[in-house]
């Protein structure tokens, strides 16, 4: 039912579309979705993503001012400034000039508005530009027809219009000219789809006057000041609050409630039951479903405390007595661990990529390594918890909030709600972090939900424990690679996944080291649990990476080759290799090793320090980090990472290195420090108290650099945090004699082996 | 229900709030100031932070009881113009990613500066320690703070 939804939505949108706007201006909107149809998506999975597209708005006052709307939500990855810039750069306007302003869900004028996958950049970045180039020209068009001249004798530049003649016009002086030129110029398309073709002309990036330069992220000033920005914030006349108890423990639903004390406590206005609609799109499934295997649809009905503040309806939601019920058998980390090796052990996977054979490698081989790697769930955190503003009325549903994927979240409240898409209305709120969390919009359809039944304005805001005890989880995966080894080369390489609820993207098993190596082959298996879970920060290579770095340097260890080399040697064997499913470019990913190695001054040994080198491709971009640890006791510190990246072409230095820092950080404060699990359906950790995340003493120096180049830029919001947690390993191993393949490390590490060895 | 005298950012204010309803929830509730953040509710991001005659202390766990003839200083009320030292090093390093508990860590950090003027980088890390930055911007909040330390 959904996926045909989707569909829908799509070809519908697929055209340009522009209007005028009230009050003179102009608004420009493009679709250039057919234009850049990516050539593979990248590991956020979900068919519904495709449904958020991408488009720009332009604004431009009688003064020459110049509004531009960002479509896509802001999380932290820094795009309401990046693509701002594109748009304007070939625009040609001032970057003080530009005011910034987030679109609102617009499904007519936008597409592709999520934030997942790395993608805004990569996927936008023609589109973007042409959006700026094609309103440039239409300003040219108009100065021309003032002038009475031919465009051709206009050039624009910094936001004026200047002919053979000398004569100038800024932007706003001809801008109601442009907006009938462009109304006219739509209305030809509409009746004439042909009409479409032609592309106005790019800048040549030698001449970007504001790509490529660092910009501050546009909402600093409010950040600093404590403006109201987030969902958090939002407030509207009458509105009050909600907090719903959900299940206490995965596989449990709820039987009755006793709302009689809670009804009692203070700013109480009402306690209700929720679920009834939920239920209904329930029905319509097949068991399980990605809606609820994702959490964004729950089997158990809800109680929600319905408060004149959110203090007192949280206060007030302890003294619910609930009564739950099981709905289905509850798990534990122990039961998963058991299941996922029973996986690896067995005969159940899907192929997911099969060069040369294998068997035949080991068969072979001198020598053979066999390894298993294993990682817990994780929850996502962001600091700003799930919440969502509805106001459900006769006429409209009104949304304000946090979202990754509003064009999803708008869809699932239609449906719920059973109404028309176009009386969803949805305001996307900077969001407080989104790690993947908010691709998934259980706590939209609550908030909307409430607000049905009660027909009142309401906010659901998530308790920091409601947030941590009802996520949808970076899911538990194991790792179990076999490697053949032959005359002092790797002849064979195997690895098995076994996950929960899912398996690697699709595009994944083509990353490196597949090409690199003559026998190869990925097989996949999962385990469906009823824990939700879903997209966290780079799925699956989040972990991946750690395992197959630190496999490697094995490797090397056994072949007794320098592991850098070693890398560089496969990757000179891959770049030979034609075969055309191969994702990556092996000499961009040499690249950045080559230039980590020596802006580390990696060779060069320091007594004390271990160092740990990680090269990974994910996300169509390429980084290669050296980790600096060093023993402190019995602690190990990562002290400083050195970074090299190939992103293409940086859009906004300032912002790239801020997602490159941030991604590291909390690469290496996952793999080293966090731990989630559950007892009968119950999660063991419910706030920071318990749940340890990276801090400012754990945190070390990066410093970043970029592989110069004119390719087309690809995405940061990921691509830093794999190869993070991956260098950490391989320097403790080096710190420790031991390797570590279980995360968290602290916690894995023999107790015996916390002691510098002092060799290196 | 007694009513609360105190001072908020420079002007006197009060309140009949619960007495155990922490400052956090007051501040965003009746004072529509959205600044200072709920992050945990427990005193462990330091999203909350805000200052009680200018130390450093968690909103979130202030019943504003205790706040009788006390001085409360906002992230709204840290500077006119936004123009504190600190938040000036924020903006010139740009630290922010998400930006949600940035309010917070400047809370903390002017705090500890005007306590610690000249600070090594050993006494910064221990100051900042108890505020969390999901993104991990750690990075630059240790270069914003010593930036604003050396101006």
């Amino acid at each position: 039912m959904m996926q045909k939804k989707v569909e829908m939505d799509f070809s519908r949108r697929d055209f340009l579309r522009t209007s005028s706007l009230v009050g003179g201006g102009m608004l420009i909107g493009f679709n250039f979705f057919t234009a850049c149809k990516p050539e593979a998506t990248m590991p956020v999975d979900l068919a519904s993503l495709d449904y958020n597209d991408f488009n720009a708005f332009i604004k431009i006052s009688d003064e020459g001012m110049v509004t531009i709307f960002s479509p896509n939500p802001e999380i932290g990855q820094g795009i309401k400034t990046a693509i701002p810039m594109i748009i304007a750069e070939e625009l040609d306007v001032p970057w003080q000039h530009v005011n910034v302003v987030q679109g609102a869900l617009d499904t007519k004028n936008y597409v592709r508005q999520s934030a997942g996958g790395s993608r805004a950049i990569r996927l936008g970045w023609s589109s973007f530009r042409e959006t700026g180039a094609l309103a440039k020209q239409i300003l040219i068009n108009a100065a021309a027809k003032r002038w009475g001249i031919d465009p051709v004798h206009c050039t624009a530049k910094q936001g004026e219009i200047i002919n053979n003649r000398g004569e100038v016009l800024n932007y706003g002086q001809v801008v109601n000219e442009a907006a009938l030129l462009e109304q006219e110029r739509t209305k030809k398309e509409e009746n004439d789809k042909n009409a479409i073709a032609k592309r106005p002309v790019l800048k040549n990036p030698k001449d970007f006057t504001i790509i490529g330069k660092a910009v501050t992220n546009v909402d600093v000033d409010k950040i600093v000041t404590g403006k109201p920005l987030y969902g958090i914030d939002f407030v509207s006349p009458g509105m009050v609050y909600a907090s719903v108890l959900r299940p206490p423990a995965f596989g449990k639903v709820l039987k009755s409630f006793d709302d009689e004390e809670a009804k009692k406590m203070s700013g109480v206005i009402d306690v209700i039951r929720i679920g009834e609609k939920t239920q209904k799109i329930i029905e319509g499934l097949e068991i399980p479903n990605v809606l609820l295997t994702k959490g964004v649809l729950n089997k158990s009905d809800k109680v929600v405390v319905i408060a004149k503040s959110i203090w007192e309806a949280m206060n007030a939601k302890k003294r619910i007595k609930a009564v739950w019920v099981d709905d289905t058998p509850s798990e534990s980390t122990e039961d998963h661990d058991e299941i996922l090796l029973k996986l690896l052990s067995g005969s159940k996977f899907e192929t997911r990529r099969k060069d040369g054979d294998i068997q035949e490698a080991f068969k072979n081989a001198d020598k053979i390594l066999e390894r298993t790697y294993e990682s817990p769930f994780l929850p996502h955190n962001c600091m700003e918890p799930m919440n969502f503003y509805a106001d459900v009325t006769d006429s409209k549903v009104h949304l304000v909030g946090p979202t990754q994927t509003p064009g999803w979240a708008a869809d699932l409240v239609a449906q719920l709600l059973n109404r028309d898409l176009k009386e969803i209305e949805l305001q996307i709120t900077r969001a407080g972090g989104g790690f993947g969390r908010r691709l998934f919009g259980d706590y939209v359809l609550e908030a909307a939900e409430i607000s049905d039944k009660i027909r009142r304005p309401v906010k659901m805001i998530s308790s920091r424990e409601d947030d941590m005890l009802t996520g949808t989880y970076r899911p538990a995966i194991k790792y179990r690679f076999k490697a053949s080894i032959k005359d002092g080369e790797i002849t064979g390489y195997h690895i098995k996944e076994a996950a929960i609820n899912g398996t690697m993207h699709p595009t994944i098993p083509h990353f490196f080291p597949a090409g690199a190596i003559e026998n190869y082959q990925v097989d996949v298996a999962y385990y469906q649990s009823n824990i939700s879970t879903g997209q966290w920060r780079a799925p699956h290579t989040n972990f991946l990476a750690f395992a197959d770095q630190n496999f490697f340097d094995e490797l090397a260890e056994i072949l007794e080759k320098d592991p850098v080399e070693m890398r560089l040697n496969m990757l000179k064997r891959a770049a030979k290799n034609t075969d055309e499913t191969i994702k990556y470019s092996a000499e961009r990913l040499k690249g950045t090793i080559d230039l980590v190695v020596e802006k580390s001054d990696y060779y060069t040994t320091k007594k004390g320090v271990y160092k740990g080198l990680a090269a990974y491709y994910c996300h169509n971009t390429y980084v290669s980090e050296v980790v600096e640890l060093t023993m402190e006791g019995s602690v190990p510190k990562v002290k400083k990472v050195y970074v090299a990246v190939d992103c293409g072409i940086v859009v906004n230095p300032l912002g790239a290195k801020n997602q490159i820092e941030g991604g590291v950080i909390d690469g290496i404060g996952h793999s080293m420090y966090a731990d989630f699990g559950f007892k009968n359906g119950v999660p063991l950790n419910s706030n920071f108290d318990s749940y340890r995340l990276i801090r400012m003493k754990e945190a070390p120096e990066v410093e970043t650099y970029f592989v110069e180049n004119n390719f087309n830029p690809s995405g940061l919001g990921e691509p830093s945090l794999p190869p993070a947690g991956a260098a950490v390993g391989i320097a403790l191993k080096k710190a420790i004699g031991n390797r570590t393949m279980k995360q968290p490390l602290i916690g894995h590490i023999p107790a015996n082996k916390l002691t510098d060895r002092q060799d290196s | 229900m007694n009513t609360i005298f105190f001072k908020l950012n420079g002007k006197e204010v009060s309140t009949k709030s619960d007495a155990n309803k922490p400052l956090l929830w007051v501040l965003r509730d009746e004072f529509n100031l959205m600044g200072t953040k709920y992050g945990c509710g427990i005193g462990q991001c330091g999203a909350c932070t805000v200052h009680l005659n200018g130390n450093a202390v968690r909103s979130c766990l202030l019943p504003i009881s205790q706040l009788q003839g006390e001085e409360i200083t906002t992230i709204e009320g840290l500077s006119a113009k936004g123009d504190h030292v600190v938040q000036k090093a924020w903006k010139e390093v740009d630290v922010p990613q998400c930006g949600y508990c940035q309010a917070g860590q400047i809370m903390t950090a002017s705090a500890f500066l005007k306590q610690n003027p000249d600070p090594t980088i050993d006494e910064i890390n221990n100051a900042m320690h108890g505020n969390i930055c999901r993104c991990a911007a750690y990075h630059r909040i240790r270069k914003a703070v010593m930036l604003a330390a050396k101006k």
